[in-house]
């Protein structure tokens, strides 16, 4: 695909900041979660657009490890989730706002 | 406008708006699934990058193993939605507010250097980001971050089973 890398760029900024958005603005703590792992994918196309620019591999390396250790975050985080909701009963981010479980 | 452009054009029409609806998206499950169309059209995005590798494991670990977990969880939990009331009235405009200039900036920061002019892409070799050619790196330059990979998996792997065993372990100490 010859596509200039500045408009891959521009979509992993766009993507990125949806990200950010569903961060701040999302109360359910699983929809914030899945914000964050779309922040990861804009930050993988970036990589991979700047590996296909430089003509470099390391990029593409670099990428299979965010994944690999996004899948290790996703199962600590989900758990995570599962243990507030059975002391909470919600898992509305609002209701999280004490350090004593 | 070159056939590449229109490709892309649509390929990024889809992902924005398909991130957009998963933030609107009043269930859960539906944003889950939004998620899903999000990870196999970046996926899409890089087959034609010239990432052949990175995107099947995109869409096998991301689109198939990740967002499986995700709707297992939004199901178990039966967590779709949550109630109406904010404690908070100012904090959803900051966020929409604060958002938007992030993206405004990153836009500039992007666009202001070249101006979007394109560079001619270099030809790439078709061993490019080809399973081979990724996995002959990683097994060789990079073979020890691979190993602290596994290191790092089976430890979330085991601080999972810690954290949902948790309730188990409490009514036992219990007399």
């Amino acid at each position: 695909m010859n596509v200039p890398v500045d408009y891959l760029l521009g979509l992993s900024a766009v993507l990125f900041a949806l990200g950010i958005l569903g961060v701040l603005v999302r109360r359910n703590a699983i929809v914030v979660f899945m914000s964050v792992e779309l922040m990861l994918n804009a930050a993988n196309l970036a990589l991979i657009a700047f590996a296909r620019e430089t003509q470099d591999l390391i990029g593409q390396v670099f990428v299979f490890f965010v994944i690999a250790v996004a899948a290790a975050e996703v199962a600590v985080g989900l758990a995570l989730i599962v243990a507030i909701f059975k002391s909470k009963h919600s898992i509305d981010i609002d209701q999280v706002s004490g350090l004593r479980g | 406008m070159t056939t590449d452009l229109w490709i892309f054009f649509g390929l990024a029409t889809i992902a924005i708006v398909s991130a957009a609806s998963m933030l609107i998206s009043r269930n859960a499950v539906y944003s889950a699934l939004f998620l899903v169309l999000n990870f196999v059209t970046v996926a899409v995005m890089y087959l034609l990058l010239h990432a052949a590798f990175i995107a099947l494991v995109q869409v096998t670990v991301y689109a198939g193993a990740i967002m499986v977990l995700f709707l297992f969880v939004i199901m178990l939990l039966g967590a779709e939605r949550v109630g109406n009331q904010r404690s908070l009235k100012w904090q959803q405009p900051a966020a929409a507010i604060l958002g938007l200039g992030l993206l405004g900036e990153m836009v500039y920061v992007f666009f202001a250097g070249s101006g979007g002019q394109a560079a001619p892409a270099a030809v790439l070799g078709e061993a490019f980001g080809s399973p081979n050619a990724v996995g002959t790196l990683l097994f060789s330059e990079y073979l020890l971050p691979f190993e602290v990979t596994s290191v790092v998996l089976l430890a979330a792997m085991v601080g999972a089973i810690v954290l949902t065993r948790e309730e188990k372990r409490a009514r036992e100490a219990r007399p």
